[in-house]
């Protein structure tokens, strides 16, 4: 390469650098064609594709329950809502796909166990209840984290979430119908119910992240414009709502300490046992060895299956070919 | 995509006919009329079952969805027939599917096969979306009011499953060896319990008009596979037929194991609402 290319290439880093800088700090989007530091493509696409991850490890949980929902109605409900899920799975990995990374290389990531998922979904799922206290709680924080994100720099992105918010908030309100019934039903429903609340409780706060001063990659997706608010003021937003709907349940929050603090205008909750989120994100939880054994299990199984189709497509492709000429 | 494809997609709640809507109508069927609706709703939910297994399990993501939709179709129509067929006995939907023994369900065989492979699982999507899609097209001129309606919604989205089942038989079949060995292995072992889908009892007299003779849909199923399987450079299987008798409450060895998960919770709570 000469000296003039490199000077040309710099040229066009600086250009692209000021225009990028220009779009963040007037609140515009910046679209896949449009230069961006390396940085903030290697941070999104790990961002977007851990959220994907997490929507479909997350089918895992819940589709436990399908085959044993207690209605017709009920199991209709929760077949939308993990197939829901798939769909959301689709359009982030089609997100971080404009961002340069195929989707098989993220799906290889996830099953060679380079990449993460939310940790909640290591949790097991014992009860009817869990399916409620998922929605209501596990959904809730989701809610509480991806709005904000509707608005994130990156189009593609905000974009995905804008349907996806639509989508959870519904799944959070059957939660919350499903936990209302049975605090409403018999004693064994509704001891069923706080039982749930109780497992499910902690492990939703932590779905936020770590406590501001321990969260590194913050700062920067701050300044980005992807994250807009941090990880503890998410948090007690969602605490807050969180104290007015349980009254409503007419159940407890399995937290003494949940208080309103006048000086900060905040939230407060007790504290969180940050070794366990910690262990289970290491993969020591309850369900991470069995959640992804079932991923790579029926990416696997399915292999032939995705084979078949591709060389299906190709004789039909040569067929159009043959015709053509 | 045909037009019927196109407005399956379509259909709002708004406009829909709901297993609610069935439940609040003064109309209640005939005795025969609410027995003939049981086998329908029973075939309709048993499918469900299987398929609801292969979500979060399915070899594409696209596919789970697919299959998820397939599933919610099917668990739709079964609300609607088993909530008309409760009418006439007052019982409800849930009472129907959850506090019923084994011998007490009227699904045929056929629903009730594992799901095997995926081209096992598409064996039996394929037989059963053509066998319900000349059904319901056939239904939908019902002097039944109710089933008929239930028809004209089901078979808009049947049609989907049709071309869903036939896209997949034609790509596991022409795709590379080892999903045309996969395919053919599928269709063989679903092909024993076709013949009870066509099987003519006795309830069938006394449904009259209400319903449709299994026996007048065995041609132009016949038809309609072999248009496929042509395609698909396929030999329709040469097996013999398996003594069938689901609609007489003897069922397969499988429908034992499936109705125990599928109700265990709700006979934990009897009473119970959810």
């Amino acid at each position: 390469m000469t000296a003039t290319a490199i000077e040309t290439r710099a040229d066009h880093d600086a250009a692209g650098e000021k225009v990028f800088n220009d779009l963040i700090a007037q609140d515009m989007r910046i679209e896949p064609r449009d230069w961006m530091p390396a940085d903030y493509r290697k941070s999104l696409t790990r961002q977007i594709s851990q959220h994907a991850h997490s929507e479909i490890i997350g089918m895992q949980p819940e589709a436990n329950w399908i085959t044993r929902a207690p209605s017709l109605k009920r199991k209709a409900v929760l077949m939308a809502k993990v197939q829901d899920e798939a769909g959301h799975g689709l359009y982030l990995y089609s997100a971080a796909e404009t961002l340069g990374t195929p989707r098989d290389q993220m799906t290889e990531d996830l099953i060679a166990g380079k990449a993460r998922y939310s940790s909640i979904f290591n949790y097991p799922v014992l009860t009817w209840a869990d399916i409620g206290a998922i929605g209501w709680l596990v959904d809730g924080a989701a809610i509480c984290n991806q709005v904000p994100l509707c608005r994130a720099s990156y189009g593609p992105y905000g974009r995905a979430m804008v349907r996806i918010c639509k989508e959870e908030s519904f799944h959070q309100r059957q939660g919350f119908e499903i936990l209302l019934e049975l605090a409403n039903g018999t004693p064994e429903q509704r001891a069923m119910a706080q039982d749930a609340v109780n497992r499910w409780y902690a492990p939703s706060l932590m779905m936020f992240g770590p406590p501001d001063e321990d969260s590194p990659n913050s700062q920067k997706s701050m300044e980005w414009k992807i994250k807009r608010f941090s990880n503890d003021e998410l948090r007690s937003r969602f605490v807050g709502m969180m104290v007015e709907q349980i009254k409503v349940l007419g159940l407890d929050l399995p937290d003494k300490d949940v208080r309103f603090d006048e000086e900060s205008g905040r939230w407060e909750h007790g504290p969180l046992d940050w070794n366990e989120f910690k262990e289970v994100l290491a993969g020591r939880g309850p369900c991470n060895a069995q959640r992804m054994e079932r991923r790579r299990e029926a990416h696997e199984d399915g292999a032939w299956v995705r084979d078949a189709a591709s060389a299906y497509a190709a004789r039909q492709a040569a067929k159009h070919t043959t015709k053509a000429a | 995509m045909s037009e019927a494809n196109a407005s399956a997609t379509r259909i709002t709640p708004g406009n829909a006919l709901r297993p609610e809507d069935i439940a609040l109508q003064d109309a209640k069927p005939a005795d025969a009329v609410a027995r003939y609706a049981l086998g329908l709703g029973d075939d309709a939910l048993i499918l469900a079952q299987r398929l609801g297994w292969w979500i979060s399990r399915a070899p594409e993501l696209e596919e789970d969805v697919a299959l998820a939709n397939i599933a919610l179709d099917q668990i739709g129509h079964a609300r609607s027939f088993l909530t008309y067929a409760g009418r006439a006995w007052d019982r409800t939907e849930d009472d129907l599917a959850y506090f019923r023994r084994e011998p007490e369900f009227r699904s045929v065989h056929l629903v009730e096969q594992p799901n095997g492979d995926f081209a096992r699982t598409i064996a039996r999507q394929f037989v059963v979306s053509l066998y319900q899609w000349e059904l319901y097209s056939r239904l939908v001129h019902s002097s039944d009011p109710t089933l008929a309606a239930i028809a004209a919604k089901a078979v808009k989205e049947v049609d989907y499953h049709r071309d869903h089942a036939t896209q997949w038989v034609l790509r596991l079949a022409l795709g590379t060896e080892e999903s045309r060995r996969r395919m053919i292995a599928g269709l063989r072992l679903t092909w024993p319990y076709v013949e009870e889908l066509f099987t003519d009892h006795p309830l069938i007299d006394e449904v009259g008009d209400a319903g449709v003779r299994p026996s007048e849909l065995r041609a132009p199923f016949d038809d309609a596979v072999l248009t496929v399987l042509t395609e698909a450079e396929l030999d329709v299987p040469a097996v013999p037929g398996a003594t069938g008798g689901g609609r007489l409450g003897r069922h397969s060895e499988h429908l034992g194991y499936m109705l125990a998960e599928m109700q265990v919770l709700a006979r934990e709570h009897p009473g119970a609402s959810w």
